[in-house]
């Protein structure tokens, strides 16, 4: 029997919590964790959350009854309490697939942290996960490339790849600016990085930018007889531009450019993924703005949801973290966001922060990119945590070394091999570090000095963003 | 403060990937990465090229991939005859991975002069 029209205000729960519901495999999945106004039932906030992310609005409307809103709608179906936090609980929330435009990271991330994180009835809200269904990835190109392709591409096997990002970040002319990179990857780093403050600015505009860093790349790589690499910054004002630069690197003979997903936002990252991988073109990401974002713990988007929105609109790297170094990151956290990155399938795993099993199908891996104020002393401890699918970068910790750049670079080469060598071996290199390196050390005076210059420097703040543990 | 006499020159090398920044491997030590691959249970295979095409993605391979080999010790002979087949040449163990469809490990074991 057709329903009958009433207008007024009804309570969200009537019809947007079903604790009986199962959801399906093609829905959806996501986790908030949410912070209501004292007074307002969970059930009530959740179901709010489920509407206003959905098809809901505060009052009913006529027009509702022209489509099957059952259908549609998403569905609060499960609440948790958080260890160790009374004050928040955990609401499950389940999305029709069909909510979402095929491919499109934006559509959902408008849907799902949209107007719903302004709603007066919260006082805090996080999206903590998403589960997305494998009938919506596979509708998402995913990495350019993918780690299999780029240690193909690059001749790197059996090891973590090791980076650097060219300092000082910003003020180098372009010619001196390729000697920097020049020299590190002389020295044995793999790849250089620009910075992600540079883009094209009156000290150093891009072509120029561009075309000395080339004339390094390919020296060093004839030197050497390595692959080489730099990330070529291709973040711009706007797509066009963006993609001429992309162009331009690619015309230079260059391997990979790079690009900052958050502050260009998602369509132009998607637009950017798509152009590299038909160029055959490596894509470096970079995560400025996430900490705005991901690190107050009731309020934002965890990285891992990040993470996993750039897995899927595309990128051959991308920052997470170094646990050890002078940025925020937990390890369990970090470890749990690794693995959505790199893995085809991941379970669910609280004690990571994993809220969903996750099947990533056939989308290739991301390398997971370990920067921010490591050095040699971090290395043994680094092949731990991130294991050989990653890019270990050190900025200060390469061209900081007494020597200059190169040697710096020899040095971070050196520990990491021999870490490499003595988790082979079976021996623990985080336990024995100091051995390793010490012993490495005996037949590289690049990393003795590397090991005397560094050996006080400690980064030992407790981390903001827990794991709700109890 | 910098003091240039007794600050390094660190000149380029020519060098071969994995583990050629380290001192030449004893041969004990080369056992242990080959004992290594096979507990990855990846397949280990060797090639061989000559130093002049070291920067070629694709070396000679040396027979077969040895799918199934589980003996270190028949790793280490074709190692051995392969380089006495081509003692100019350099001379790598591959581990394939057929999970990631990726080499799981690749380094140079002996380098022939050319």
């Amino acid at each position: 029997m057709a329903k009958t029209y009433q207008a007024g205000v009804k309570e969200y729960r009537e019809m947007y919590w079903t604790p009986d519901y199962v959801p399906l495999d093609t829905d959806l999945l996501a986790c908030f964790k949410c912070t209501g106004q004292p007074q307002v039932p969970r059930e009530e906030v959740a179901a709010a959350v489920a509407a206003e992310s959905s098809t809901g609005t505060w009052s009913t409307v006529w027009s509702e009854l022209l489509t099957d809103l059952e259908y549609y709608k998403g569905r609060a179906y499960r609440i948790e309490d958080v260890p160790g936090d009374p004050e928040s609980f955990y609401a499950f929330v389940a999305y029709p697939i069909d909510l979402f435009e095929e491919g499109s990271i934006v559509n959902v991330l408008t849907s799902l942290v949209g107007n719903v994180f302004g709603f007066k009835a919260l006082r805090h809200l996080r999206l903590e996960d998403i589960r997305f269904p494998i009938a919506y990835i596979k509708t998402c190109m995913g990495p350019p490339s993918g780690i299999q392709v780029e240690r193909d591409k690059m001749n790197k096997y059996g090891r973590p790849l090791l980076g650097a990002t060219t300092k000082p970040k910003l003020g180098l002319s372009a010619k001196n600016y390729g000697r920097a990179v020049y020299e590190m990857l002389r020295g044995g780093l793999d790849f250089t990085k620009d910075d992600e403050n540079v883009n094209s600015q009156p000290f150093m505009r891009w072509e120029n930018r561009f075309e000395f860093v080339a004339e390094a790349v390919l020296k060093a790589q004839q030197e050497t007889g390595e692959r080489k690499g730099h990330y070529l910054n291709v973040t711009a004002p706007d797509h066009e531009q963006m993609i001429e630069r992309a162009e331009f690197a690619k015309e230079l003979g260059m391997p990979i450019i790079m690009h900052d997903f958050l502050t260009a936002g998602f369509t132009a990252n998607t637009g950017l993924a798509k152009w590299c991988r038909k160029n055959g073109m490596l894509l470096h990401i970079h995560r400025a703005m996430h900490a705005v974002i991901d690190r107050h713990p009731k309020h934002g988007i965890h990285f891992r949801v990040l993470a996993k929105c750039l897995r899927l609109s595309g990128g051959d790297h991308l920052h997470t973290g170094t646990v050890v170094g002078k940025l925020e990151g937990d390890r369990a956290s970090t470890l749990g966001f690794v693995d959505q990155l790199r893995e085809s399938f991941v379970p669910e795993d609280r004690s990571r922060g994993v809220f969903f099993d996750q099947d990533w199908g056939s989308t290739p891996g991301v390398f997971a990119v370990a920067s921010g104020g490591i050095h040699v002393w971090h290395i043994p401890a680094l092949v731990t945590i991130f294991g050989d699918d990653s890019v270990l970068q050190f900025g200060g910790g390469t061209q900081g070394h007494p020597w200059g750049n190169a040697a710096g670079a020899a040095a971070n080469r050196v520990a990491l091999e021999a870490s490499v060598k003595a988790r082979n071996q079976g021996r623990e290199i985080e336990r024995e570090a100091r051995d390793i390196l010490t012993e490495a050390a005996r037949h590289s005076p690049e990393l003795a000095i590397a090991m005397e210059t560094w050996k006080e420097i400690k980064f030992e703040f407790d981390t903001v963003d827990k794991l709700d543990v109890a | 403060m910098a003091n240039f006499h007794n600050t390094g020159d660190y000149q380029t090398k020519q060098s071969l990937e994995t583990f050629s920044f380290l001192p030449p491997m004893t041969q004990e030590e080369i056992y242990e990465q080959i004992a290594y691959v096979l507990a990855q249970g990846w397949t280990p295979a060797i090639e061989h090229e000559h130093p002049g095409a070291a920067f070629n993605h694709y070396w000679t391979m040396w027979k077969l991939p040895f799918f199934g080999e589980q003996d270190l010790g028949h790793v280490v002979e074709e190692l051995e005859a392969c380089r006495r087949a081509h003692p100019s040449h350099l001379v790598r163990l591959v581990g394939y991975d057929n999970y990631t469809q990726c080499m799981g490990s690749a380094f140079v074991v002996y380098e022939g002069r050319g």
